[in-house]
């Protein structure tokens, strides 16, 4: 480009300007593809509550339910498996449940509403594989006396107890999440919904 | 030949023609390592191939995914072989250039002045990667899905509020679902094409300064009255042929495996994939296709800390990263490990052994003992590149001869 005779500053100006003008129109420009990759209406449609019926879930047994795509556990747990977990807490990395993974109604002993049934999200807080559950108490692969049943991802290793908290030394950093949940009478509950209790 | 000069006056052919192939000299000492340059093209262009035929009967939807790779398995006319071709065609994509890359490591090709050109490879071999996890969601098997939640998820780790708005924004969605299949489909479709074209640049890059040689000389130092250099052949026709060798013996074992052993005992096509994808049961144990696990062990190896999987997720994409920093990272005064000293030669050995034992580990179910192995070799495979600017000083190195040896 030729320099003589011309007004470089103007010139430098111009081209300045004239690249701000055009770097901010590009950006207006890429928000409809990027916004695109947002989960669509439908999707977020998808995320409505669940209900369940555990009348049928025995002491011991586990239940799954998809909310939102994500799998749901129901734990009907026994008396022998409440009184672990107030004993097991020196082998948790929170067991008091500060991290707030819970809605306020379970930061309790059994982070739950009742304490016989444990609702929570089955997706390690690692990197999302669903743990799998392992009642068997003393299990040797498990760490043998110290297991008193509760759920082993097989990922990476992590593990959790009968209420979703952490062991202290495995990849995952957090307890389960449990998500809000309501009981609209003995038998039915909801997931996803718990009527702005907390 | 008029038909020639015809093109010629319009575009520029025999002058590319002579420019990059008959009258674009390469060192004459190539050895067994150079082969893998070409091998990677060839690979990049049968992925391509089969990839677009593969499209042609592939549904990437939900529902249909693992159904129409069955329908291809079973009902289209030689479907079985160009799905074949193509899982094993990535397995061999990163097998090649894992040796590519290794060539260039022994022999410093990426010492000044390729700089650029190893930089440009590396993020050849990044492009590779995104597009061979993509891919891999495709089958919508077991592993697909819980490979891709993931991997997706180690986005999620990242701190200050961003991790879980980013990672649903990748998957459109809350987990891994159709809405990602989807995209992950079309952008699998279309990244072999940037991939191409980050080659091509790759080669305007390898042709501006020269191939380097097992003995690390610039051959352009030493030239004859015409200016050509004098350890110097034309590619072709002598490169060209030789490369045809080497592909001819390439496809001989890529086809040995492609007809008695696709899964490759499980390497290539993992057992839970044959399953189709169940978003409410993990398999048992989990692990990548075999060209990730090294990077994944790294990430198992690393604890949490500060209540966060963050650093694990720091330290592996550390590891491909700190590759960028290699050119400026080897302080020798010599290229090739012809003429490094014994630091070097250990160095790069601790390093292979490590890559290796850290691919193995990363398939394994983790135990605490395999992850105090993995934590080790995690720390080998990083004092490579972080101790390199030390060694390679001290290190005695030999002289390096004027022209190149046989």
């Amino acid at each position: 480009m030729s320099a003589e005779g011309a007004d470089l500053k103007k010139r430098r100006f111009l081209i300045a300007a004239t690249s701000v003008v055009g770097a901010v129109g590009a950006g207006f420009a890429a928000v409809p593809f990027i916004a695109s990759w947002q989960p669509s209406e439908r999707a977020k449609a998808l995320g409505a509550p669940e209900e369940a019926d555990i009348s049928k879930l025995e002491p011991g047994a586990l239940m799954r339910v998809k909310w939102r795509g994500k799998v749901c556990w129901i734990v009907h747990r026994t008396e022998e498996n409440l009184a672990d977990l107030k004993t097991n807490t020196d082998i948790l990395v929170d067991p008091n449940s500060e991290v707030d993974h819970q809605p306020a109604y379970c930061k309790n002993a059994f982070r739950s509403i009742k304490p016989e049934y444990l609702i929570a999200v089955g997706i390690c807080t690692h990197l999302g594989c669903s743990p799998t559950y392992r009642p068997d108490v003393g299990a040797a692969d498990l760490g043998g006396d110290v297991w008193k049943g509760g759920f082993f991802c097989p990922c990476h290793g992590s593990k959790f107890d009968l209420a979703g908290r952490v062991f202290k030394g495995v990849p995952a950093p957090t307890n389960l999440v449990i998500p809000p949940h309501m009981y609209l009478s003995d038998t039915q509950v909801v997931i996803g919904e718990d009527g702005g209790a907390a | 030949m008029s038909l020639i000069n015809w093109i010629d006056e319009r575009f520029p052919l025999t002058k590319v023609w002579n420019e990059h192939l008959a009258q674009y000299y390469a060192p004459k000492n190539f050895n067994f390592w150079y082969f893998f340059g070409s091998l990677a093209m060839l690979v990049l262009v049968n992925q391509i191939v089969t990839g677009l035929w593969l499209a042609m009967m592939y549904k990437p939807d939900a529902n249909l995914a693992f159904g129409s790779v069955e329908y291809i398995m079973r009902d289209v006319d030689w479907g079985w072989l160009i799905r074949y071709m193509h899982s094993t065609g990535a397995s061999a994509f990163f097998l090649v250039i894992y040796l590519h890359m290794f060539r260039g490591l022994m022999y410093g090709s990426y010492r000044k002045p390729r700089e650029l050109l190893w930089i440009i490879g590396v993020i050849i071999y990044l492009a590779m990667m995104a597009t061979a996890f993509m891919g891999y969601l495709l089958p919508w098997g077991q592993m697909s899905y819980w490979g891709a939640q993931v991997i997706v998820n180690l986005f999620a780790a990242f701190p200050f509020g961003i991790g879980e708005p980013l990672s649903i924004w990748i998957r459109g969605d809350y987990v891994i679902s159709d809405a990602t299949l989807n995209r992950f489909f079309a952008l699998h479709f279309v990244l072999p094409f940037v991939l191409a074209a980050l080659v091509f640049l790759h080669i305007v890059a390898l042709h501006k300064v020269g191939s380097n040689n097992p003995d690390g000389i610039e051959i352009k130092k030493n030239k004859d009255e015409n200016g050509i250099p004098l350890d110097g052949i034309p590619f072709h026709p002598y490169y060209s042929v030789k490369d045809i060798m080497g592909v001819v013996v390439f496809i001989a074992l890529f086809a040995a495996v492609v007809f008695f052993w696709p899964d490759f005992g499980g390497l290539f096509l993992e057992p839970p994939n044959f399953e189709p994808a169940n978003p409410l049961k993990t398999p048992e144990h989990i692990a990548p296709v075999w060209y990730f696990t090294p990077f994944y062990a790294m990430l198992r190896a690393v604890p949490p800390m500060f209540g966060s999987q963050f650093p694990g997720v720091v330290v592996m994409f550390a590891a491909i990263l700190v590759m960028f920093f290699l050119p400026w990272l080897d302080r020798s005064p010599v290229k090739s490990i012809r003429y490094k000293g014994l630091l070097f030669k250990i160095a790069l050995a601790i390093f292979s052994v490590s890559f290796v034992v850290l691919a193995w580990l990363g398939m394994q179910p983790a135990t605490p003992g395999s992850t105090l192995a993995a934590q080790i070799f995690t720390a080998l495979y990083f004092a490579f590149f972080l101790l390199m600017p030390i060694y390679t000083k001290i290190d005695k190195t030999k002289p390096v001869p004027e022209r190149v040896t046989k």
